[in-house]
């Protein structure tokens, strides 16, 4: 069998997943090295991905919960906030790396072809490879309190909601890095943006509070559009239902993330062919 | 059977200043209102109009001046960036090595380099692993393949990474200028590896390079370009006799007059056929509004543009005295020990740091070999010694 390959002037769009698919060991190449990399020459290695969630637990535990007093439900608070944590560690990573990884991977681009989207989706994967470290630890202090009997869990039910939790921020975390990347290619404005982006959101997210104990329904309502809010919500129901449950405005939210990433897509795979040109 | 290799009607066009490294956003707001409405946008044609098609088996050499569009040419061919115009039809898996070693991260140690960079060359996983004892025994670092590349010397990363390329199993082949790495032994080992791969193989190979003997050896069609549009394709041979031929004048060359200049050389030439060893005599005049003292230089640079020579009348304590109006000088540059081959000119007119009149490429020069008859009268005596005063600049008015 020989291969036909066709070059034109960049034509019609298309999402090319047929393509990604034929290079889908680059993206495991991508990734790995990526991994790799990160973790040489540091003495603890891959702990660090372990030791920063945890400080941060420890730091909202003692501040919010022991310090002002707030009631975390049914939760532990160490869990309350570690669910959170987990959730934006994984969306703040995916984010900022995907955003930079074109522009890091300039020198690649010019000299050699293949579908620029495994760029940011390596990048994506890289961050989940933390996520998947994070999570471990997660389900080792769940099982902690569940042996104490502090915390009542079905286990397939959480399991659900945090595979739930997790492909949502997977979805919203590409679309938003793969979009900045390709707008970085051309605009190295990003570099400035993404630290002021990224601080904004974390305020919007509800990491450190309770989105249904805001007071004024307008604000809760515009949190609860906020995908990232709806992923940390439902771990956070598995503890007190046992069922799939969903937050209020899950649809609209279902709505935005299938929204922003075709928009990523689209503007990406309109760009991509002049990357090598302009970056 | 069809052609491996389609090019058809191929146009690139780029705007001028679009290499910039990258704008800013405001930039852009600024330049907004230019090219809403229209202001004249700087493009040029880097490509014009390319046509060929290449057989399989077949190497291909591109010769080409600097800038002429080579490397664009093959950027199109490896799909890093789309033609304007045109289409190209490849048949069978390419492998393109504009760079070796692309991808090469200094943290990882030789053995998982070589699985990232086979890998985004296109090669897949089981291939590189069937490979990989081949690879490390071609680079010839088997010692350090767990060794982070950081520690390797730039010539051990250089072969490590020509060794992945030179595996590569892909029917058509796109290089650019990579050979040029390494020291000589590994250079002629991967020469040697090309042939095999192209003339035992069968394999396509499309090749850029300003070294013509590499491209002679390696080749046996070329294309010639000459900005941005296809000049000839034939036979290596016959491409490399057209490039060196339309590359400069060997003739006399006469300069236009140039009225912002004080004082501008307006004829140049050559008086004798030129055998290494012996004299050349050029003719050299110059205008001058003023009567000045100017030194002189000659420089001689190769066909790839590198510089060979340098007759500079300052090191020989000489210069030139000029007269107002026309001055016609006889330069005679003894003992040219050049190895026969093609070389051009350049002149420099100038006085301390400042450039009175500067001409590039202003003539062929050929260096002929010894005539064979004359093998009894040895133009080097050699006695075991070197007169720096052997090059000298003689200077007497015609």
């Amino acid at each position: 069998m020989i291969d036909e390959i066709v070059i034109k002037p960049k034509s019609k769009f298309s999402f090319g997943f047929d393509e990604l698919f034929q290079y889908r060991e680059l993206l495991y190449f991508f990734t790995w090295k990526e991994i790799k990399i990160r973790y040489k020459q540091a003495l603890l290695g891959v702990l660090w991905t372990i030791l920063q969630p945890l400080t941060m637990m420890a730091i909202f535990t003692v501040l919010l919960s022991n310090g002002l007093g707030l009631s975390t439900g049914n939760m532990p608070a160490t869990l309350y906030y570690f669910s959170g944590i987990l959730i934006w560690n994984l969306f703040n990573q995916a984010v900022t790396y995907s955003a930079q990884s074109m522009v890091s991977n300039a020198n690649i681009i010019r000299k050699i072809y293949f579908p620029r989207l495994v760029i940011p989706i390596s990048a994506v994967l890289t961050a989940s490879f933390d996520f998947l470290i994070s999570i471990i630890i997660f389900l080792g202090i769940v099982s902690y309190y569940d042996f104490l009997g502090t915390v009542d869990v079905d286990w397939m039910w959480l399991l659900l909601h945090i595979l739930l939790a997790f492909i949502i921020t997977i979805f919203t975390s590409f679309s938003l890095g793969t979009f900045l990347s390709s707008f970085n290619v051309k605009y190295r404005d990003v570099r400035y943006v993404l630290p002021f982006l990224v601080q904004t959101l974390f305020f919007l997210t509800p990491v450190m509070y309770d989105a249904t104990k805001i007071q004024s329904t307008f604000i809760r309502k515009i949190i609860e559009l906020n995908p990232l809010c709806f992923a940390i919500e439902s771990i956070r129901y598995s503890f007190d239902s046992n069922a799939l449950k969903f937050p209020e405005l899950s649809i609209f939210v279902v709505v935005i993330i299938i929204v922003l990433y075709f928009m990523a897509i689209y503007t990406f795979r309109k760009t991509e062919a002049y990357f090598a040109d302009i970056i | 059977m069809k052609p491996v290799i389609e090019v058809d009607n191929i146009w690139k066009e780029y705007r001028k200043g679009i290499d910039r490294k990258y704008k800013s956003l405001r930039e852009t707001v600024t330049n907004l209102p230019r090219e809403i409405f229209g202001g004249e946008k700087e493009t040029f044609w880097a490509l014009k109009d390319i046509n060929f098609t290449v057989n399989q088996g077949e190497s291909i050499g591109i010769i080409g001046r600097n800038g002429a569009g080579k490397s664009t040419l093959l950027k199109i061919l490896s799909r890093i960036t789309p033609p304007t115009k045109g289409s190209i039809t490849l048949r069978g898996r390419v492998a393109s090595l504009l760079e070796v070693g692309t991808g090469f991260h200094p943290e990882l140690t030789g053995r998982e380099n070589i699985f990232f960079n086979g890998s985004i060359l296109g090669m897949r996983h089981h291939e590189i692993k069937q490979k990989f004892d081949e690879i490390v025994d071609f680079s010839g670092v088997e010692s350090f393949i767990d060794t982070p590349l950081k520690h390797y010397s730039s010539g051990m990363q250089m072969r490590l990474a020509f060794s992945v390329a030179a595996h590569l199993d892909s029917e058509i082949l796109l290089i650019d200028e990579v050979l040029a790495v390494g020291d000589a032994e590994f250079q002629k080992k991967c020469i040697g590896k090309m042939d095999e791969v192209s003339k035992g193989e069968g394999k396509t190979i499309l090749f850029v390079s300003h070294d013509l003997n590499q491209i002679k050896n390696l080749c046996q069609y070329g294309l010639l370009i000459q900005n941005g549009t296809l000049f000839q394709r034939d036979l290596i041979d016959k491409v490399i006799d057209k490039y060196v031929n339309t590359l400069e004048k060997t003739g006399p060359i006469k300069f236009n007059k140039k009225d912002n200049k004080s004082v501008y050389i307006n004829y140049f030439s050559l008086k004798n056929d030129v055998i290494t060893g012996s004299f050349c005599e050029f003719e050299l005049h110059i205008e001058s509004k003023i009567n000045i003292k100017s030194d002189f230089a000659i420089g001689i640079r190769n066909l790839e543009n590198q510089p060979i020579l340098q007759i500079f009348t300052e090191h020989f304590n000489s210069a030139l005295w000029i007269n107002i109006g026309l001055n016609k000088f006889s330069i005679i540059i003894e003992n040219l020990n050049l190895t026969p081959g093609t070389y051009s000119i350049n002149l420099w007119l100038g006085n301390g740091l400042v450039d009175l009149d500067f001409n590039q490429n202003c003539i062929q020069l050929i260096i002929n070999q010894i005539d064979k008859n004359e093998k009894n009268k040895p133009f080097i005596n050699f006695r075991g010694y070197y007169n720096y005063n052997s090059a000298k600049i003689l200077k007497n008015k015609v």
